[in-house]
């Protein structure tokens, strides 16, 4: 058992000792019962009067009462014991998930995390409570009706426990054979899965070569096999529980032989033979759950590895200790930085001040490290080589809460949580600023498209909201970039699925907001960088050329051939000269 | 086990007669199957019923009367009953499990069936993972219903039936006398029911909510992050969580007084059988055995009341499975095989276009561009306007068989949805699509795809070896035929230098080959099968190294030799050879001609080459050096100019 999992268990002592306390109260009431129906027996081959066999009666529905009761006090204090930590192992779970660097969830899939935080929690759930209270009362039960069958009869005792061992030996040796077919069936499933995934996302070169027969036979194939797979599995598991009953009830069968015998040699009474039958009876759950909780904890002992590789994995950006919590001015300054990921550099020595209040625009062609180098303010990522400074201090020495605090970002990726809008927006705001919000999608074009929609800013969105459009989506992030009050504004190819149009009307509002904020516009439009104090042109991770829009056009580079096609494409797309 | 967050999935009937009669259909040819199993089940019940019984008569006429003649045989009978209820309870489950897998079999196939008859439109509207999950866990959920539901509730019926018969037969006023708690336990397990479904969802949907929002929070990990939420979002995650553990400790006390009280219930019968019973015995009215028998039977008849409680809900999981499967199965197919279809074994290669115009349908107001292609993922115009759909208007051509025809033009001119014509991936709404003079639609549409060679520009490779990939399931095409198209298409060097040559096994959707030898891998494919009309979809890629860039354009040019070829042309080196270029701007055709003739009238097409194809005059050969398209990081996706178009139209 891992150490993290042995603290969890540790935490929660309490509850587990009583449990245990419980569990011994409790099967020591159960194994009271049949001693009733001992003394109702003998009572009535002795011709006992009524009285006597009233009391017992109702003896026997008092004992029951008294220990349904305690076997209740007793599940929910052990299971919610189990519950509680499964809560807390996820809590932790999503709280370390937080912490962890972008780059971890880049190479994670989130189908992964997914599968451990569902999957693998539920395992490790089902031992910390069924598995632990099942294993420690199966122990008692086991211990305590073994020393009582002794008691009566020794040799009637042995032949019970030499019998009933075989319940949990079956179950794990056929649960052995089970646990193996069942993966391989497991295994055929995926393979069902991935052949679906590839034909679907294939389904255009499956029609293109008029591939749907072969498919299907194919797919028939691998069905078949699934079924074949099924049905050997079914043919061991099937067998599981009637091989259970069965050892169960050879148990019966001896004991009514060698009782009988034991009965008619006057060694045991026939209450102690109906006594003796009672004890069989309540070994038998415990006995299932032996083999049961064998597999369970194999299971969750796996699981718990798989949950522990997230929990051991540690932030690759964290905060300094003892760091700040300041607001910063701005002032930004990259000092010969450089960057690669797996030895493939992206950014290659770059050095770039940027006064505090200044607009600076990164163009460049595709992967030539615009985002990265303005992910490299915030910490997404951190430099290889060299230095990324805000207010003239490495912002590896900010708290990351101070750094980003200043910062508004609005990544390419528009992404918006399954929320009102108006809580979307004010995602990053500070408490209070409720009129900053509004303003921030006035200035980000929003609010017209708000007054159309007919709960406003109490529109649902995100996956289970309605729909926005790219440009919606990318004007809402916008805004909320906005409605932060950052120092640092940093727009990475925002604006992108916005119309001209609306883009001018963003731009001449930022221009506004911008007056007192340090600005980042990364676009492929000139349209969106020309007006910027200095523009920046990015090729395979260097800066070659910088100046004003003026400036580089007439240096005649990079730029100015982007240029030259812009105006071609915009001439394209304006051209309504055409016959129509 | 299925991943599920969506709480719509865990509400819903637990039965519904209309999908149940449809289900039927399939467990239907299994009839006698099931018949025997219901027989095998009845007689399992039987058996395992017989123990209490015998051990009556093993006590009143054996162990009390002290007479050991014949106890040995009452022990070889309990034995037996023994064996056969092994062996009856095990035939049973498996002709249960055959039954459920041979139906699961069949509407797996039914289903899949049906899906490669959907459109290609059909494919762009749905997800891929929610039709995976259709065809994998929804049908799952089914067989669990068939094997352990509906047969598996009748049996306990029959058992509990089963148990009040003997009890009536051995003794009907102590049976009477027992069956007074029943009422009570029946309205008592009716209300756990209800109570245990509440408490059961109650949890489900806390838990969807609670995996859709961490769902939701590890993909916007970063927008978390970067807003300093992760004190607020942890609390909100807290805060469901916690409601979650309220609710399972609710459904826990349900379930935790719920099995007590049903020991109780049962104390209190087992105590009439002693008080009533017993002053029977002791007045000699009837024998001891038949108070313990009767102990027993007691103590058995409630296993099946709380066995019964616990199948609601993979009744209600397959109902919910079930109603999603026939949604897809409803699904209609929206590109149909004409009644009496024009086939032919080989074709001319003659392609028309008459006055076609044509529109992806329309998509919901506000929906962004994944779902159709070109403008329309940009904002600027409200989708839902017809007259800003039309992706070509009135678009009319002919290519004569052998002829090659570069299509050239903007972004969201309309090219890509002209080869989606041809192969009928979609139908105009209006004009004429013609293959030698014949309307598409009047053409079966394998037959009429079986004489097109489709090369993607997003090469799809399948699991398997390379030669797998170029024969895809044509079982006609020979191994001599593969490695022959291999060779014409420059592809079979390199192929022939991976671990195993043609039978190498490709890995992870081909991640080890680079673009342009998955490229050449396409047109080998499309060679293999030797079609007189070949699409190629050739638009700008990622770069490919000089020495396999050569090697396509070679490809290239000797592949539309000899065919009607249509190319969506990316490579300079293409527009030059072809026979004549097709300009597309908004949906028409406004210029065509040779490149030459093109250039030198100096209208759309001359703005187009300097936009798309002068820069390869510079720089003939793609750039190298840029950052591999899989190098995780922020940096690595943003988009360059003039490259908004995603995969293509729709």
């Amino acid at each position: 058992m891992s150490t993290r999992l042995r603290a969890y268990i540790f935490r929660h002592r309490r509850a587990y000792l009583t449990g245990f306390v419980l569990s011994i109260i409790s099967t020591g009431v159960a194994l009271v019962n049949p001693w009733v129906l001992r003394q109702a027996v003998d009572s009535i081959r002795a011709g006992a009067p009524p009285r006597a066999l009233l009391l017992l009666a109702a003896a026997y529905v008092g004992v029951a009462l008294l220990g349904g009761f305690i076997r209740f006090r007793w599940r929910m204090r052990m299971l919610g014991a189990g519950r509680r930590i499964e809560y807390e192992i996820r809590n932790d779970y999503f709280a370390h998930l937080q912490r962890l660097h972008q780059g971890f969830f880049h190479h994670t899939r989130t189908g992964d995390l997914m599968a451990r935080g569902i999957n693998d929690l539920n395992a490790v759930s089902r031992l910390v409570g069924a598995g632990i209270m099942h294993s420690f009362n199966t122990v008692v039960m086991f211990l305590a009706a073994s020393a009582l069958m002794m008691t009566i009869d020794p040799p009637l005792a042995a032949v019970v426990l030499i019998i009933l061992p075989l319940v949990s030996l079956v179950f794990v040796a056929l649960g052995r054979r089970i646990h193996k077919q069942y993966e391989r069936v497991q295994e055929q499933f995926s393979t069902i899965s991935a052949r679906a995934q590839e034909n679907f996302s294939g389904i255009r070169v499956v029609k293109a070569f008029a591939q749907e027969t072969a498919q299907i036979e194919t797919f028939s194939a691998i069905n078949r096999e699934y079924v074949r797979r099924s049905l050997r599995l079914a043919r061991t598991a099937g067998a599981l529980w009637p091989a259970m009953t069965f050892i169960l009830g050879l148990a019966a069968a001896a004991v009514l032989w060698q009782g009988g015998l034991a009965v008619v040699a006057g060694r045991i009474t026939l209450g102690q033979l109906v006594q003796f039958f009672g004890y069989l009876m309540m070994l038998s759950w415990p006995m299932i759950a032996l083999g049961w909780t064998t597999t369970l904890f194999q299971q969750a002992f796996a699981s718990m590895s798989r949950l522990e590789e997230i929990f051991n994995t540690k932030p690759a950006i964290a905060s300094p200790e003892a760091a700040g919590d300041e607001r910063l001015r701005g002032a930004i300054e990259f000092r010969n930085v450089s960057l690669s990921y797996n030895g493939t550099p992206v950014i290659r020595d770059v050095t770039l001040a940027i006064p505090a209040g200044s607009t600076v625009a990164i163009v460049g062609p595709t992967g030539s490290g615009k985002s990265t180098l303005a992910s490299l303010i915030p910490r997404i990522v951190d430099v290889t080589a060299g230095e990324v400074l805000v207010d003239g201090r490495d912002v590896r020495a900010y708290s990351l809460a101070a750094l980003r605090g200043s910062i508004g970002m609005v990544p390419q990726e528009p992404f918006l949580f399954s929320d009102t809008l108006e809580e979307n927006l004010a995602w990053g705001a500070w408490a209070g600023d409720g009129h900053r919000v509004r303003e921030a999608a006035e200035i980000a074009q929003l609010a017209r498209d708000v007054a159309e929609f007919p709960l406003g800013y109490q529109t649902m969105v995100g996956e289970r909201g309605v729909t926005l459009s790219g440009g919606q989506k990318q004007r809402a992030t916008i805004a909320r970039a906005l409605a932060r009050d950052p120092a640092i504004l940093i727009l990475d190819d925002a604006l992108s699925s916005v119309d001209t149009r609306t883009e001018e009307e963003i731009l001449q509002g930022l221009r506004r907001f911008a007056a007192t904020r340090t600005s980042i516009l990364i676009s492929h439009r000139i349209s969106t960088v020309r007006h910027a104090d200095l523009i920046v042109v990015l090729d395979e991770g260097r800066i070659v050329e910088r100046g004003t829009h003026e400036s580089l056009l007439a240096a005649g580079g990079l730029y100015a051939d982007l240029y030259q096609k812009q105006l071609l494409q915009e001439a394209l797309e304006a051209d309504e000269s055409l016959p129509s | 086990m299925s991943i599920g967050f969506q709480e719509d999935e865990v509400l819903g009937k637990a039965y519904d007669a209309r999908l149940m009669r449809r289900l039927l259909t399939y467990v239907r040819p299994y009839r006698a199957q099931v018949v025997l199993s219901v027989v095998l089940l009845v007689l399992t019940s039987a058996a395992g019923l017989a123990g209490p019984y015998l051990v009556r008569i093993a006590i009143d006429e054996h162990i009390a009367p002290k007479r050991l003649d014949g106890l040995g045989l009452v022990i070889l009978a309990y034995a037996g009953a023994l064996v056969a209820a092994f062996l009856l309870r095990y035939a049973q489950s498996y002709v249960m499990q055959w039954v459920g897998q041979q139906a699961m079999y069949r509407l797996r196939m039914d289903l899949f069936s049906h899906l490669q008859r959907l459109s290609v439109a059909f494919y762009t509207r749905q997800p891929v993972g929610r039709l995976i999950t259709r065809v994998t866990n929804d049908i799952d959920a089914l067989n669990e219903m068939i094997t352990q539901g509906v047969v598996a509730v009748f049996g306990d019926l029959f058992t509990l039936v089963l148990i009040v018969g003997i009890m009536l037969y051995m003794d009907w006023r102590l049976a009477l006398a027992t069956m007074v708690v029943l009422p009570t336990i029946i309205g008592f397990t009716a209300r756990f029911r209800v109570q245990a479904r509440e408490s059961y969802r109650a949890v489900r949907v806390r838990l969807a909510r609670i995996n859709a929002f961490l769902n939701e929070h590890i993909m916007g990990m970063g927008i978390v992050q970067l807003f300093s939420r992760e004190a607020r979002e942890f609390e909100r995650f807290d805060a469901l969580n916690r409601d979650h553990l309220t609710a399972n400790m609710a459904s826990l006390r349900s379930f935790a007084i719920f099995h007590p009280m049903v020991g109780a219930m049962s104390a209190v019968a087992v105590a009439v059988i002693i008080g009533y019973g017993g002053i029977q015995a002791t007045a000699g009215a009837i024998s001891v055995g038949l108070v313990v028998a009767f102990i027993q039977y007691a103590q058995r008849f409630f296993e099946p009341i709380e066995d019964l409680a616990e199948k609601y809900n993979i009744l209600q999981a397959a109902m919910a499975s079930s109603e999603r499967i026939f949604r897809v199965l409803d699904e209609p197919v929206e590109v149909q095989d004409w009644p009496d279809p024009v086939r032919a074994d080989r074709v001319r290669g003659e392609i028309e276009f008459r006055d076609v115009w044509f529109a992806y349908e329309p998509t919901s107001p506000g929906a962004d561009g994944q779902t159709g292609g070109g403008p329309r993922g940009v904002e600027g115009g409200s989708a839902s306007a017809r007259a800003e759909d039309w992706v070509l208007r009135g678009v009319s051509f002919r290519i004569q068989p052998g002829e090659s025809v570069a299509l050239v033009g903007h972004t969201g001119a309309g090219k890509s949805s002209i080869i989606n014509l041809i192969t009928r991936f979609y139908d105009p709404q209006r004009g004429q699509v013609l293959v030698d003079g014949t309307d598409v639609r009047y053409w079966e549409q394998r037959d009429l795809r079986r004489h097109i060679g489709l090369v993607l520009q997003d090469v799809f490779l399948f699991s398997g070896t390379i030669e797998d990939n170029i024969r895809l399931g044509t079982a006609h095409i020979t191994d001599d035929q593969v490695r022959r198209a291999a060779e014409f298409v420059n592809a079979s060097s390199f192929i022939e230098r991976l671990p195993g040559g043609f039978r190498a096994v490709v890995q992870e959707r081909g991640a080890t080959l680079s673009v342009g030898q998955k490229q050449l891998i396409a047109f080998a494919r499309a060679i293999a099968h030797n079609p007189e009309v070949l699409l190629v979809l050739d638009e700008a890629t990622s770069s490919v190294d000089t020495e396999t860039e050569i090697l396509i354009q070679d490809a290239l040019r000797r592949v539309m030799r000899g065919r009607t070829s249509i190319i969506i042309a990316h490579r300079l080196s293409t527009i030059q050879h072809v026979d004549r270029i097709l300009v597309i701007h908004k949906g028409r055709i406004v210029e065509e001609g040779t490149h030459r003739d093109l250039l030198g009238r100096g209208g759309i097409y001359t703005k187009l080459y300097q936009l798309q194809y002068r820069d390869q005059e510079l720089r003939p050969v793609a750039r190298t050096g840029v950052a591999p398209s899989g190098a995780a990081g922020p940096g690595a996706g943003d988009l360059g100019a003039g490259e908004g178009e995603g995969g293509g139209d729709g």
